[in-house]
């Protein structure tokens, strides 16, 4: 029970003056996983069956190196930019949604850079 | 959280089943959602039987048929029935209902009962009157007039052709609010985004070449939940009973914010 008026609580903190980021950089890291994710899977299905020494050797390769831990580093951040705005739409002002997005953000950022260290220290022996 | 379930007192019951027209041949039964705030009741879902040799072709003409001669008590906004006052906007189908002006949908579009009820998610007054207060506070936060610095012209503001075109698709829109309450981002986070009909209505002075205030009206927009809670889902456009998209003028903003920084 409020009793605010109606204009009052429309306007209510003002603009943010900020979300462009978040939205283009949705739409760019987007654009770059379309190749990448074609590309993996493309790759993947081709070693299917294959040893684990010749996937080792495919990994260490510079240029699928490079191509891995760039995919890895755009997948992950797209990720977490998408389910930042699941948590936003559906959990409001709450600890819950603070507490969410504080772990999910940090999910993310553990599996990234699990990733990305898996694929330099084999690159890099 | 957002809430996916009606709360206890807003969930439907079965309602009365009134009596069929006497001696009419050419009948069709409504569904319509009733609720009486000083009943102290749940909301009910009430069947008419509509004597259709006797009533107009719209959905709207049942309605005024039902309130004349069964229910007087049955509550609806209506005033121009042509489509440009959006007073009548509820949802309406004979399966799914879809959001639209009850004047402009015809009977004959829908095969067997045909169910009525407010518009989705929002407060219900009485009946089939939902509470628009916010959507209109909301339209007001955009500051839906022209804002310009240069003093008064003692003529019209001139545009070019190409420029007036720019408000086609745009200035049609009637506020009728089908779109904004057709929309899931509207119905969780609808406290803060301005949904796509005041989205529309924003863009509609962002596209005015008369217009001065372009940049002030942008840094206003820009926020995660006043516009980028737009997902793109697109109901808006399927909704619109004058056939506009929303959905566009929601992306030509972003464009439009974009721009500035690049």
């Amino acid at each position: 029970m409020s009793l605010k008026s109606p204009i009052g609580r429309a306007r209510g903190l003002g603009s943010a003056k900020d979300g462009l980021h978040h939205w283009w950089m949705q739409r760019i890291s987007a654009v770059l996983l379309v190749p990448l994710s074609l590309w993996f899977v493309y790759s993947v299905a081709c070693l299917m069956g294959s040893d684990y020494e010749t996937v080792v050797a495919w990994v260490a390769a510079p240029w699928v190196a490079v191509a891995l831990v760039i995919y890895f580093a755009a997948l992950f951040y797209h990720s977490q930019l998408g389910v930042q705005v699941v948590i936003e739409d559906y959990f409001h002002g709450s600890a819950t949604k603070l507490i969410s997005m504080y772990l999910m953000k940090l999910a993310h950022l553990v599996l990234a850079v699990a990733a990305i260290f898996a694929v330099l220290r084999i690159a890099l022996g | 959280m957002a809430e996916f379930t009606l709360p206890k007192n807003s969930r439907m019951v079965k309602g009365k089943e009134w009596p069929a027209p006497a001696g009419a041949t050419n009948t069709r039964q409504f569904k319509i959602y009733r609720y009486d705030p000083d009943s102290g009741k749940n909301p009910q879902l009430d069947i008419y039987t509509v004597d259709l040799d006797d009533c107009g072709p719209m959905v709207l003409d049942a309605l005024i048929w039902i309130k004349n001669k069964v229910d007087p008590t049955l509550t609806f906004r209506r005033s121009c029935r042509e489509g440009i006052c959006g007073s009548c906007a509820m949802n309406i189908g004979d399966g799914r209902g879809t959001n639209t002006l009850a004047c402009t949908q015809s009977i004959d579009d829908f095969k067997g009962m045909i169910s009525i009820y407010p518009l989705p998610h929002m407060p219900v007054v009485k009946d089939l009157v939902p509470d628009l207060t916010h959507f209109y506070a909301q339209y007001a936060s955009i500051e839906p007039w022209m804002k310009t610095q240069t003093p008064p012209p003692s003529r019209e503001r001139l545009q070019t052709p190409e420029e007036r075109k720019a408000l086609d698709g745009l200035y049609e829109c009637i506020l009728c609010a089908c779109c904004s309450t057709s929309c899931p981002s509207y119905w969780w986070n609808g406290d803060r985004y301005l949904g796509p009909a005041i989205l529309l209505q924003a863009y509609r002075w962002l596209a005015d070449s008369r217009d001065e205030a372009t940049g002030e009206r942008l840094d206003q927009l820009e926020d995660p939940f006043k516009l980028y809670r737009c997902h793109t889902i697109m109901n808006c456009a399927k909704t619109c009973p004058k056939g506009l998209n929303p959905a566009k003028a929601i992306a030509e903003t972003k464009k439009m914010i974009l721009e500035r920084v690049g």
